[in-house]
């Protein structure tokens, strides 16, 4: 309608007003909210849930696990004793001792260096599967959860039906199809979890399209895409940072799953699924070589499932009083 | 700071008669599991350039949903909303966006109008990136303009909304739909959440902002009080029609609709000794789903009368300024008056 | 000394919060006289609801507390009863309304079974009775016996506070309490249950404590009033006394602050800036940062009720003499 840059508003401002003067208030740096919501100091909404995080002593070690399992997974090359491959047909199924910390597997490589590189597999399957699932279930749930309709309808019929697939079997099934491997394994283990997505974003944006601020957004003009990326989406992602975190887990155990029946990431990559797989023969005479990877994934899923119920009780303080 | 003492006799402010909009049998149903639910139905009105005309009426009887559907935020079913001349409701999506820089809205509540994750800088500004106004130092300086504007202290440029009281926020909403300079405002009850002390202070700033960026405002609220001091006229509601507009003056002193009498004898006036005629409604609000079939009121007139329950009585003018749908007024009235 | 029926002395309670320690009531002194209606008046936060379940030894705890004060019920102080007899006391010769009556009532149980039970709780009727007391009781308020066979959620708002009224008056207390009673519900519909507990209060002679932010609903209701803010009363008087002629810079603010139906008022006269941080309460005068008339004495030194004329007392040290008064006519032009 009009071009637009010449405002009036703003020409005129010195005039002070009774009533609008915040600085007589009394108002100094912090900020007193009125009474009935308690006052909060200056803080961004991140820096509240990291302190409310950072008092949940679990989470915090589920965190520091996370990270340390990070770090080696990152410098894998630098930190592994011995060449993962390097096999030592001379010493098969050794206990651990000191050259070999936690001794070697049935080919005579060394567990330790397996396991440190595995860090890396297992890291890298849990967030690229998530990734994917994410995008693909977050996407379709944000469509469906935001127009409604026919779209929601269609889309959430889809999801049931995987839904009603368990999601290892599904895994399973795409993965006898397409064959073994790192890629198909992340991409048949995100395939099967889509619809957790799908249904958790869609239930978080209609809570939030309902609320006055989306309605405001959409009466200065947004489109429904600003308004998804821009005041849905980062109001829904408490939930979805909780689903991911536990995914991640859920994920990582999977693909350990698939590579135990045989069907998943193929020798010589050493994932934990795989390695355990490769010691159950050796369960009684060796129980080493199966224990270790074992021990492995236990530890990774559990301080993820720590942090993820940390994260839940952070960015919801509701749920905790 | 000083009053504008222009309040002297029936009107407030110079007389404002070049329409800026025009309501013409307006209609918006919900579909419900009960049935159509009639939120506003058939409601006819002006608004004036330079005025503020006030809707009051009770919960749920179609203030909101009226107010939205003058700016398109909720589809209307039927009728037409002329702004300047254009129907806005045969707009096509970019024109309704371009519509929203000249028609904007202020709502009531102030906790959850704004986006919580966004500090104050980035919701006010809002308006300009969706509109890709400006440079990025312009808009910065537009926001502390609009700020000092609305009388936030321009500390706040980087605060949260969680991080302010009520009546702080409530500016925050202010400055928002102001910077788009928009020629015409619904307030959709901009005090109703806010204590007294603070509602004076808002109601102040708005009717400070009118006076200098010359707005027009449709005032919406369920407190015939801060209505009828912010309005020039008031349009009275009930179940999703209107009973009754006249000025502000007249509402108080020569209502003639019964259940804009009813509404104004149940408040209660903060005096001793205020004297006054009682008329108590029996009953609550009927259903919207199944208005009654005659006038709107009838199930709880104490003057129902047989006619009432037939067929609704029109909206006309019953004498000067003054408009009312009732027939016990119309039979009164001057049978020459007519719209 | 006996017309007394509630005697609040220097009460103070607290919470304890993330944020710190909230006085919700500090030093607070209220009287409230057999068979009169006083009103409680204040704006969120002033720690009504907080006196309101002080009285009813209700407060949450924790992270509530009341530290310091005395609450003399009929002459007993109900602090330093056994819990049992508290027990007694409660529902019984006092009782509470609340603003949403749906708080109070359980959804799973019909109304008229949940009157009924209060009622057997302290009364010694049989099952019959009570049940035909409690049909009773809403027939009293307005609600056809029928309907007390019905769940809360089959009631209108209005209606839901009806059922409220009808509990709490069954057990025909000495003292009601009723916080914000009208708040959530239209004017029409608030007409109808100011009527009413008018109509009952005169029929059974109840005292009553009128919580409420609306100086209209005082002015229809009440026979006198306690102005609270941040956490004390600020002033006391019969209602006529202190509508004709309201005497603290924060009761005058906030007439100045409400538009007027009946005059025309080109433009209202707010009190600046916001309620005060309720974990950090300004020294000395705790309204000094938003007096108009507040001079450096007010940040310094704490004021003392005086009573400005007989049962009108003030909390503001214009009235003891050493803040000029003239100032507060200034601003106000
Ligand atoms: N999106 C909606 N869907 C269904 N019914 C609605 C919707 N919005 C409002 N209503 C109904 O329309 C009527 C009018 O509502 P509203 O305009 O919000 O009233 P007011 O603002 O006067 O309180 C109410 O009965 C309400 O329940
Ligand atoms: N359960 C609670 N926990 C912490 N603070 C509370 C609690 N209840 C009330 N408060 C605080 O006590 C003060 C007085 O509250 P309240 O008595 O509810 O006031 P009012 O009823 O006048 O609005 C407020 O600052 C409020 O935030
Ligand atoms: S003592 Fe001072 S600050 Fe307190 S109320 Fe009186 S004048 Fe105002
Ligand atoms: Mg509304
Ligand atoms: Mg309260």
């Amino acid at each position: 309608m009009r071009t637009g840059s010449d405002n009036v508003v703003i020409a005129e401002i010195d005039e002070k007003q009774e009533g609008l003067d915040d600085t007589e208030a009394g108002l100094t740096s912090a900020v007193p909210a009125v009474t009935g919501s308690r006052p909060k100091r200056r803080r961004t909404q991140w820096a509240e849930v990291w302190r409310r995080l950072r008092r949940n002593w679990m989470a915090m070690f589920g965190l520091a696990i996370i990270l340390v399992i990070v770090f080696t997974a990152i410098f894998a090359d630098i930190i592994a004793p011995y060449d993962y491959r390097e096999q030592n047909l001379l010493r098969v199924a050794d206990p651990p001792s000191r050259e070999h910390l936690l001794g070697t597997d049935d080919l005579g490589r060394d567990i330790l260096s397996r396991i440190i590189h595995g860090a890396r597999v297992s890291l890298q399957v849990g967030f690229v599967a998530v990734s994917i699932s994410l995008i693909v279930g977050g996407t379709l749930g944000a469509l469906a959860g935001y127009y409604g309709g026919h779209l929601d309808n269609v889309v959430m019929r889809f999801m049931d039906v995987l839904l009603a697939i368990p999601s290892i079997l599904l895994a399973i099934a795409i993965v006898s199809a397409f064959g073994g491997g790192l890629g198909n394994v992340m991409i048949a283990v995100g395939i099967a979890t889509i619809p957790v997505y799908a249904r958790i974003v869609k239930a978080s944006v209609i809570s939030i399209k309902e609320q006055e601020f989306i309605e405001a957004a959409r009466a200065i003009g947004a489109t429904d895409l600003r308004i998804i990326l821009k005041h849905i989406l980062p109001n829904s992602m408490a939930p979805i940072i909780v689903q991911g975190t536990l995914g991640v887990a859920i994920a990582i155990l999977s693909a350990a799953g698939l590579s135990f029946i045989g069907l998943g990431i193929e020798p010589p990559t050493p994932e934990w699924g795989a390695m355990l797989s490769s010691g159950r023969h050796l369960i009684r005479r060796a129980p080493h070589v199966a224990t270790f990877p074992g021990i492995a994934i236990m530890i990774t899923i559990f301080a993820l499932n720590l942090l993820g119920d940390g994260l839940r009780d952070a960015l919801d303080p509701r749920l905790k009083q | 700071m000083q009053p504008n003492d222009t309040a002297a006799g029936g009107v407030k402010r110079e007389e404002k008669q070049d329409p800026l909009l025009e309501v013409r049998n307006l209609k918006k149903f919900f579909n419900t599991k009960q049935g159509s639910l009639k939120a506003v139905n058939d409601i006819s009105f002006s608004v004036r350039r330079g005025e503020t005309l006030g809707i009051v009426g009770e919960s749920g009887c179609g203030k909101s949903t009226a107010g939205r559907a003058l700016l398109r935020l909720v589809e209307p079913t039927a009728g037409e909303v002329i702004f300047e001349g254009e129907n806005i409701t045969t707009f096509k999506r970019d024109r309704v966006r371009a519509f929203r820089r000249d028609a904007q809205i202020i709502f009531q509540d102030p906790f959850a109008s704004l986006d919580p994750r966004l500090s104050i800088s980035e919701i006010i500004g809002e308006p300009y990136e969706i509109f890709s106004l400006y440079s990025k130092a312009e808009r910065f300086e537009r926001v502390q303009n609009l700020m000092s504007l609305v009388g936030l202290s321009t500390k706040l440029t980087n605060s949260f909304p969680h991080e302010l009281d009520g009546g702080r926020r409530q500016r925050v909403g202010v400055a928002r739909a102001l910077a788009l300079d928009p020629k015409f405002v619904v307030c959709d009850e901009p005090v109703s959440a806010l204590d007294v002390s603070i509602q004076a202070q808002i109601l102040n700033l708005i009717q400070d902002l009118q006076d200098r960026l010359h707005l027009t405002y449709v005032f919406i609220s369920h407190d015939l009080s801060v209505v009828r001091h912010l309005s020039d006229r008031v349009a009275v509601m009930y179940l999703g029609k209107i009973v009754e507009i006249t000025t502000y003056h007249n509402i108080f002193t020569r209502p003639r609709h019964p259940y804009t009498q009813a509404l104004l004898s149940a408040i209660p006036i903060p005096k001793v000794n205020a004297k006054r005629e009682r008329l108590i409604l029996e009953g609550d609000v009927p259903s919207p789903v199944n208005p009654p079939k005659g006038c709107i009121f009838s199930g709880r007139c104490p003057y129902v009368m047989d006619k009432c329950r037939e067929a609704p009585p029109a909206l006309i003018s019953t004498e000067e300024e003054h408009y009312t749908a009732c027939y016990l007024v119309h039979d009164q009235a001057d049978p020459v008056a007519e719209e | 000394m006996n017309d007394v029926l509630l005697d609040i002395r220097d009460l103070r309670v607290t919470y304890t919060t993330e944020e710190g320690l909230v006085v919700a009531v500090d030093d607070l002194n209220l009287q409230l006289r057999r068979g009169e209606t006083l009103g409680l008046v204040g704006e969120t936060g002033a720690g009504k609801t907080t006196t309101a379940l002080s009285i009813m030894q209700l407060v949450p705890s924790p992270p509530g507390r009341i530290e310091t004060g005395e609450i003399f019920f009929d002459g007993e102080d109900l602090r330093r009863k056994r819990l049992e007899d508290i027990r007694n006391v409660r529902g019984n010769r006092i009782s509470m309304i609340f603003q949403d009556p749906m708080t109070s009532l359980n959804p799973v149980l019909t109304v008229g079974f949940q009157i009924e039970e209060a009622i057997m709780l302290h009364q010694r009727l049989s099952q019959r009775q009570a049940g035909r007391k409690a049909r009773d009781m809403l027939k009293l308020v307005g609600i056809p016996e029928g309907r007390a066979g019905d769940y809360p959620h089959e009631f209108s708002g209005g209606m839901r506070q009806r059922v409220g009224i009808a509990m709490a008056l069954s057990c025909n207390p000495e003292l009601l309490i009723a916080d914000e009673p009208t708040t959530a519900l239209d004017v029409t519909i608030q007409a109808q249950v100011l009527e009413l507990m008018r109509r009952l209060r005169s029929e059974f002679g109840t005292s009553m404590l009128l919580i409420t932010h609306d100086l209209g609903v005082v002015a229809e209701a009440c026979d006198s009033v306690a102005i609270m803010y941040a956490g004390a009363a600020v002033e006391t008087a019969d209602t006529e006394r202190l509508f004709t002629n309201p005497r603290h810079p924060y009761t005058r603010g906030l007439f100045g602050s409400i538009p007027s139906l009946d005059e025309d008022v080109p433009r209202l006269s707010p009190i600046k800036g916001i309620m005060p941080d309720p974990t950090e309460l300004p020294t000395g005068c705790r309204f000094h940062p938003r007096c108009p008339a507040a001079t450096g004495i007010c940040a310094e030194r704490t004021p003392v009720m005086v009573a400005v004329e007989e049962g009108h007392e003030v909390d503001c040290m214009i009235y003891e003499g050493l803040v000029p008064e003239a100032r507060i006519g200034e601003k106000e032009d």
